[in-house]
This record gives C-alpha cells, sequence and structure tokens, in this order.
C-alpha cells in the first residue's frame, strides 16, 4: 500500500488537496515474486514454493521427530503425531470402508499440506499458497482424477452405472444422467474453488481492514488513532476466524475426498 | 456510467448473494441446537456434520464474494 497524492477534480479555481489519501490494493498481495536470489531467478523459484517446501519439511519433522522415542507411554510430540495419524485414519476408514486403508497415506499428506499450507499462510510477511487457483486446481484436479482412475481399475465399464442411480424410474433417464455428470463434472471446479475462495477473502479482509486503519488516520489526524482501533479490533477478531477457517477447510476438502473415493470403490 | 462507478455497482450487486448461505447455515445450526436437544448423547456425531454442512454452505458464500472481490479490484 503506497499513499497516493489525490487529485480532488470538479472544483473550479481551488488548490489540490494536499491530504495523502492511501488506497486499498487488496489483490497485490497474492503476486509471485521469486526468492532465494539470482539462482532462485535462474529457475523461478517463487516465494509460494519456499513456503512449500517449508510446509513440507515441518509435516517431514511432525512425524520423524514426534516418533523418534517410539515410548509406549507417549510424550507430548509423540502423542501429536499419533493423534494425527488417528483422525486421518479414522476419517479413511468411516468414510471409506475397509479398502480406505489404501488411500491413507494420500489422503493424511493432502491433508496436512493443506492444513500447514493454510496456517503458514497467517503469518505476517509469509505467503499462503493455497491463496492461488493454481496450486488449488492442481490438487483438485489430482483428487478428481484419482478417484476416475480408482472407479475404472475396480469396476470397469460399470462405472458408467454411477451416472444412473439405482431405484430411479428409466423415464427419468434423458434429465437425471446429464444432471448426474454434470454434478460429477463440477467436483473439482467446487473443489478448488471453495479453498482457494476461503483463503483469499480471510486475507483479502485483512488487507481491506488494514486499508482502513491507514485511511482513518490519515483523514483524522489525531483522532484518527483512536478511530483506527476499530478496524484494528475486526483484524484480531479475524485472525481467530481465520485460523478456524485454515483448519475447516483443509478437513473439508479431506473428507471431500474420501467421499469421491468411497464413491469410486463403491459406485454410489 | 463510467467504468469505476459500474465496478463499484457490480461488486454490491454480486455481494448481495451472501444473504442465501446466511439463510443456510442459519438452518444448519438451527437442525443441530434440536437434534442435540432431542438426543444429547448423539452430540459428537452430528456436530462433526454440522460442521461439515457449515463449511459446504460457507464456500457457497465466498464464491459470491470473490465475484464481488474479482469485479470490484480487477
Amino acid at each position: 500500500m503506497r499513499p497516493t497524492r489525490t487529485q480532488r477534480g470538479g472544483r473550479a479555481g481551488q488548490e489540490t488537496d494536499n491530504v495523502a489519501a492511501p488506497s486499498i490494493d487488496a489483490l497485490g498481495q497474492f503476486t509471485l515474486a521469486t526468492t532465494l536470489g539470482r539462482p532462485g531467478a535462474a529457475v523461478g523459484f517463487t516465494n509460494a514454493n519456499l513456503i512449500m517446501v517449508v510446509t513440507a519439511a515441518l509435516v517431514l519433522a511432525l512425524l520423524v521427530l514426534g516418533m523418534r522415542q517410539r515410548a509406549l507411554v507417549p510424550g507430548r510430540l509423540q502423542a501429536l503425531a499419533e493423534m494425527s495419524h488417528e483422525f486421518v485414519a479414522n476419517m479413511c476408514l468411516e468414510t471409506i470402508g475397509p479398502e480406505g486403508r489404501r488411500f491413507f497415506p494420500f489422503v493424511f499428506t493432502l491433508f496436512f499440506f493443506i492444513l500447514f499450507g493454510n496456517l503458514l499462510g497467517l503469518f505476517p510477511y509469509f505467503f499462503a499458497f493455497t491463496s492461488h487457483i493454481a496450486v488449488t486446481a492442481a490438487l483438485a484436479v489430482l483428487v478428481f482424477a484419482l478417484s476416475i482412475v480408482v472407479a475404472l481399475s475396480l469396476h470397469g465399464w460399470r462405472f458408467f452405472t454411477y451416472f444412473f442411480p439405482q431405484g430411479a424410474p428409466v423415464a427419468l433417464a434423458p434429465v437425471l444422467v446429464p444432471i448426474e455428470i454434470l454434478s460429477f463434472l463440477s467436483r473439482p471446479v467446487s473443489l478448488s474453488i471453495r479453498l482457494f475462495a476461503n483463503i483469499v477473502a480471510g486475507h483479502v479482509m485483512w488487507e481491506v481492514f488494514a486499508g482502513f486503519m491507514l485511511i482513518v488516520v490519515a483523514y483524522l489526524g489525531v483522532a484518527g488513532y483512536l478511530a483506527a482501533l476499530v478496524p484494528l479490533a475486526i483484524n484480531v477478531a479475524l485472525v481467530g476466524f481465520e485460523l478456524l477457517v485454515a483448519f475447516l477447510q483443509a478437513y473439508v476438502f479431506a473428507i471431500l475426498t474420501c467421499l469421491y473415493l468411497h464413491d469410486a470403490v463403491h459406485l454410489h | 456510467m463510467d467504468a469505476a462507478a459500474a465496478k463499484l455497482v457490480g461488486a454490491g450487486l454480486a455481494a448481495i448473494g451472501v444473504a442465501g448461505a446466511g439463510v443456510g447455515i442459519g438452518t444448519i445450526f438451527a437442525a443441530l441446537v434440536n437434534s442435540v436437544a432431542r438426543n444429547p448423547s448423539a452430540r459428537n456425531q452430528v456436530f462433526g456434520l454440522g460442521i461439515l454442512g457449515f463449511a459446504l454452505t460457507e464456500a457457497v458464500a465466498l464464491y459470491a464474494l470473490l465475484i464481488s472481490f474479482l469485479i470490484l479490484f480487477s
């Protein structure tokens, strides 16, 4: 955000305002920039890539360092690692059924990559890589492709009976099948946009209310510092809300992945 | 109407869409409270489903908000 000098037009014969009125640049925070100096710029290693590497290292550290002790009665870090394993394993087994064991590594990786990515994006000067549709779309298309591959390999051509639910009257088929196909094809779209929009909306709201603080101070002078406490309080409340959203969106992405895999494995 | 004014009007109109999600989220939590009141022992199971439903409904609100931001800021 840079304060810009604005010129109030329409008042003939009057002087230009000397008050600098900051404009709110809400989407500029999501631009990519290459990090790590010359080697980084040469390969195009961006700040988003750096945070992805940090995320992966953190998840690895949680598991490797947590399980290093292998105590029967776990200490705190081991308990955290075991609880994270149990949470995702229960989610897989309950949603997908007994075949869910095979998909546990994938869902675990997905859940914790998105969770730690969302959480790291909350810190100042870090970057939320899930705020890019390219990243969330890649993950969503991966889940979609995996569900199709699993369904085709398990059921062959009978996969297409998925679009005509059992027990539906045959006369409705010309209406029902296109609707089912459309709703199936909208899965990667909704999956990617849900995560992307949640993270972008949260960060944009932060930027907008921070901009309000600067605008209020610019226009009201000293009284502005007191009045700026209101957008500040809203921003503090938003931090708590964004923490909830980070967990919730990672959980929703993972549980929907499990639901789609359940559909692929059981065909209904 | 010039482009900047049209942007502001468009962003305002697009934000009306979040009203539907407000109704939806209220319905979900009304159902949650009702079901916990009828059967307090089912609370943990129902709570998980309620939170899932909340997140999916909130997503629709954010689709509308995203369109509003896209109109306003680009």
